[in-house]
């Protein structure tokens, strides 16, 4: 059902620790209380060295950060490129591993960096947070696709540890050479950046940089060139992470893309700025994690939080943040105008009359496939609330739509209004727990907030047999109101196509309405939201409560479409991709939702039909779209077409003109009072 | 109506305002000014809400509003304009008025619809005919204005403006001063930060003034232009001693 990571469902064991003790140290993974003296040693060298891992990682998240603004999503698959490439030099094409290392941790890896920052990230270091993540989730699909086009999923591959047969001995522990290599590299990398920051005067001035971007180019730094340093670097110490975790994991490309998002929280701890304190936090990370998988016992509810410990490792992280000052948004973008309630009105009547012909003319299974997409676009809906008109960054839209299907299913006899009414508000209340502790979080850290809760959500939930039965699926009928039941697939799709027609125009109302001027003010500035009166707590508590129930509403009618749901339907990926879909088609928009549905549902069904390394198309078309993004913030129904853009050249004289007729006129002779 | 007593704020190895204290009264317009890094932006931010100071308190009336949310402090009367422009961006003129005029009304702030309040306000400030441009794409000058309509109709009782003249032709900024007078005989107290010292001559009745961090002078205008102090911060230069008899005004 996926587009770009079908596979990654098969990650039960995504963290360097819960990898590296089995491959190792070899501990009886039930170790107990009583063999805590024999464990403890090898588990502190297991997490000392996932932790360097971890840290070496975030330590290129920091550095891409601070000097270019961005944070980069996609991180992780330069780490997984990185390894690939350095497998199919040292084993494919047999360099010495040497040489393999330094070609692709000096040479290709920061070509990379050089390659992505001048492309892409230099439109868009200004702009707002969801058209960056767009962009650098669109490059880690883009690599994602890159990858499996070049390196074919299904064969095996093995890279070898580096110094393979060495190994010393300290107080009984075998430490194997290349885990000695992954702990001096870290120190190194940790001493190099330090030396590089405040010994040498391209260091200093990209602190300088860092600090105060305006400040320093009125000086005479040039940002873009510390821009341009911070993306070589960051892409080296992605590819220096990527390389020495391969040897210690299985060769995989949504593992080794995955595993990094594990570093997110280590680059918490370090407020995004504080390398010292990154390393800090990678190695705790690492060593927390080597400690649960050893100590913690397996089977209870203790046992299932192992997995997701760097995801509340990284939500706590979060919530510990000091809070940042409220500030604007800089770039100018140009929202596509308001429909009015009679145009919405019209634009749903024709696309109801299109629905209705296409329900008895399409083929059935093409039916199935674009009932999912009304679905996806149902669930997209909520997006334009949250994120096109609040500004609320989510990347766990899906995990709502999970929980909706969930309710759906349980509640009444699977396909009951009741058990609508319970998707709803089981998905809206999930949503205002998720948001209370969220609610002084903002932008990206909100967003990782609530990546971090789409991804514990994928272990304790949608994993859980106790919630998903044995064989990890739900039954779900279609919805039947008294004696009229939508059995019929066609009835169902023009039903839900009437559903979407209705949220749609509701969605619009309320962009019409006070509430939805209150949400774009927000979303706009939060500082002056405040200081008009405006209080963003409640605001943001209700958007992320509608927005969560409206999520729940398309989970509940989606598993209808498939008469089963089960966690392979609404993975933590899909939820990102959903995202970026919206963002792509246009987030601020109605109908660009259903096109993002469209591309959402139709993935997996090209996937099927295309052969050969041409198989990931579609997550190649998704991430050029994504990517593209830089170039066209407004998405492509978002109005910025480039007609538009000749016209928004002009635009500067517009207000001009109108500015111009005695503008304080009316102040001399009005006795009007404001109060 | 506004009172600032001793309040601090540090960042880092900066000390952006060091026991800054002065007062704001109701009918009046009061000057606020300083080179540029005096700290006059960070007073606006201690007073609205969006910094915490490191010591000392902010009165409004006879409450203490030192430890309140922005936007309590909104609801208490207290509005501003931001000099790095804060205006919501993707909304229209008209709509960045209207919201402010909505949550204003739903605390019965004022008894007028906000759509009327809305229009009244666009027309006072003269921005009607920008009414249906969305912000991001309007001058500087006129972004200012919609900014200061939007705190207008929060219905204020202290209006505190950050540079509202600059991108304002003299024109402008001369009818900007009659509306600056207008209010405050509405009994706004009115707080200016300002550049422009022929406006700030014009209108304000009494003047405080910040160089790095500290108040260095407090008085009418032309106590405070006349103030060695003043000129010493402003032209960088030692002043001769004023002649006798022209005392300069100090503050303690």
């Amino acid at each position: 059902m996926i587009v770009v990571v079908d596979s990654c469902r098969e990650l039960p064991k995504c963290t360097v620790a819960q990898r590296a003790v089995g491959h190792d140290q070899a501990i009886a993974p039930d170790g107990g209380h009583r063999q805590s003296m024999d464990t403890f040693l090898p588990l502190t060298v297991v997490g000392v060295v996932a932790g360097c891992i971890y840290a070496l990682t975030a330590a290129g998240l920091v550095v891409t950060y601070t000097t270019s603004g961005i944070f980069n999503f996609a991180h992780g698959a330069i780490g997984m490129v990185s390894a690939f490439a350095f497998w199919d030099l040292s084993q494919h094409h047999h360099w010495p591993s040497g040489l393999a290392f330094a070609a692709v941790v000096l040479v290709v890896a920061p070509a990379l960096g050089l390659l992505i920052e001048r492309l892409l990230m230099r439109r868009i270091e200004s702009s707002s947070l969801d058209t960056s993540l767009t962009v650098t989730v669109g490059l880690l699909v883009l690599l994602i696709g890159i990858a499996k086009m070049v390196w074919d999923p299904s064969q095996p591959r093995f890279v070898p540890q580096f110094f393979p047969t060495h190994s010393v001995s300290v107080a009984g522990v075998v430490i194997s050479w290349h885990q000695l290599t992954v702990v001096a590299a870290a120190i190194a990398v940790a001493i190099a950046l330090r030396l590089f920051l405040y010994s040498t005067r391209p260091g200093i001035a990209t602190r300088a940089v860092v600090d105060d971007r305006e400040l320093a180019a009125l000086t005479g730094a040039a940002p873009v060139r510390f821009s341009q340093l911070g993306w070589a670097l960051g892409a080296m110490l992605a590819a220096l992470a990527g390389v020495l975790l391969a040897p210690l994991v299985t060769l995989d490309i949504n593992t080794l893309t995955l595993i990094v998002i594990n570093g997110y929280a280590a680059a918490m701890v370090g407020r995004l700025k504080n390398l010292p304190l990154t390393f800090v936090g990678g190695v705790a990370l690492g060593l927390l994690e080597s400690y649960a998988v050893g100590y913690l016992p397996v089977g209870n509810l203790l046992g299932q939080i192992k997995p997701i410990i760097p995801m509340v490792f990284l939500f706590v992280a979060l919530l510990v943040l000091p809070q940042a000052r409220l500030r604007g948004r800089s770039t100018v973008i140009r929202p596509p105008r308001v429909a009015g309630l009679r145009e919405s009105l019209v634009t749903a009547a024709a696309f109801l009359a299109v629905a209705a012909v296409l329900a008895v003319t399409l083929s059935a299974g093409t039916i199935a496939t674009v009932s999912l997409a009304v679905c996806f676009g149902l669930v997209m809906l909520s997006l334009v609330l949250l994120t096109g008109y609040g500004g609320q960054v989510s990347l766990c839209q899906l995990t709502f739509a999970g929980i909706g299907a969930f309710a759906m299913a349980k509640v009444g006899d699977g396909g009951s209004v009741l058990g609508l009414l319970a998707a709803v508000g089981l998905a809206g209340a999930v949503g205002a727990l998720i948001a209370l502790p969220a609610l002084r979080l903002r932008g990206l850290y909100l967003a990782l907030s609530t990546l971090a809760f789409a991804y514990s959500m994928d272990y304790v939930f949608f994993q859980n047999p106790k919630v998903f039965g044995n064989s990890l699926s739900l039954s779900i009928k279609r919805l039947h109101v008294g004696g009229l039941a939508l059995t019929n697939g066609r009835a169902y799709f023009f039903f839900l196509c009437a559903v979407f027609a209705l949220v749609a125009v509701g969605v619009l109302a309320v962009r019409r309405s006070t509430l939805g001027r209150r949400l774009v003010a927000m979303g706009d500035s939060p500082a002056a939201a405040a200081t008009v009166g405006m209080s963003l707590t409640r605001l943001k508590l209700l958007v992320f409560t509608l927005s969560a129930a409206l999520a729940g509403l398309g989970g509940a009618l989606l598993g209808g479409v498939q008469g089963l749901v089960g966690p392979a339907d609404f993975p933590l990926l899909s939820s990102i991709l959903l995202l970026l879909l919206a963002v792509v088609f246009g987030i601020r928009t109605t109908t660009g939702m259903l096109f993002a549905g469209l591309v959402l549902a139709y993935g997996p069904v090209i996937q099927t039909h295309v052969h050969g390394s041409l198989r990931d198309i579609v997550s190649l078309g998704v991430g050029l779209g994504a990517v593209g993004i830089g170039r066209n913030p407004n998405g492509t129904f978002g109005g910025n077409t480039p007609l538009q853009r000749l016209r928004d050249r002009r635009a500067p004289d517009l207000p001009a003109v109108v500015a111009v007729p005695a503008p304080m006129g009316p102040v001399e002779g009005a006795g009007r009072a404001v109060r | 109506m506004l009172c600032v007593e001793e309040v601090s704020v540090r960042f880092g190895g900066v000390q952006a305002l060091q026991g800054v204290s002065f007062e704001v009264t109701a009918g009046a317009v009061t000057g606020l000014i300083g080179p540029n890094g005096a700290g006059k932006t960070t007073m606006f931010n201690v007073v609205t809400g969006l910094q915490r100071p490191d010591a000392g308190r902010v009165r409004l009336g006879e409450r203490d509003i030192t430890r309140l949310r922005p936007q309590a402090r909104a609801h208490l009367g207290l509005a501003r304009t931001f000099q790095r422009l804060e205006l919501f961006g993707t909304l229209t003129a008209r709509e960045n008025v209207l919201v402010a005029a909505e949550v204003a009304a739903g605390l019965t702030r004022h008894g007028r619809s906000p759509a009327d309040l809305t229009g009244e306000l666009l027309e006072r400030v003269g921005i009607s005919d920008v009414a249906a441009v969305p912000c991001d794409v309007l001058p500087t000058g006129t972004a200012r204005l919609v900014e200061m309509a939007r705190a207008l109709a929060t219905g204020p009782r202290v209006l505190l403006l950050d540079e509202p003249s600059s991108g304002l032709s003299s024109g402008e900024s001369a009818a900007l001063g009659r509306l600056l007078l207008r209010l405050a005989d509405e009994g706004i107290a009115v707080l200016l930060v300002e550049h422009d010292m022929d406006l700030v001559m014009a209108v304000c009745s009494m003047l405080h003034v910040l160089d790095f961090g500290e108040l260095i002078a407090t008085g009418t205008p032309t106590q405070v232009r006349d103030d060695r102090r003043v000129q010493e911060a402003y032209l960088g230069v030692t002043v001769e001693p004023a002649a006798p008899g022209d005392a300069p005004a100090r503050v303690d």
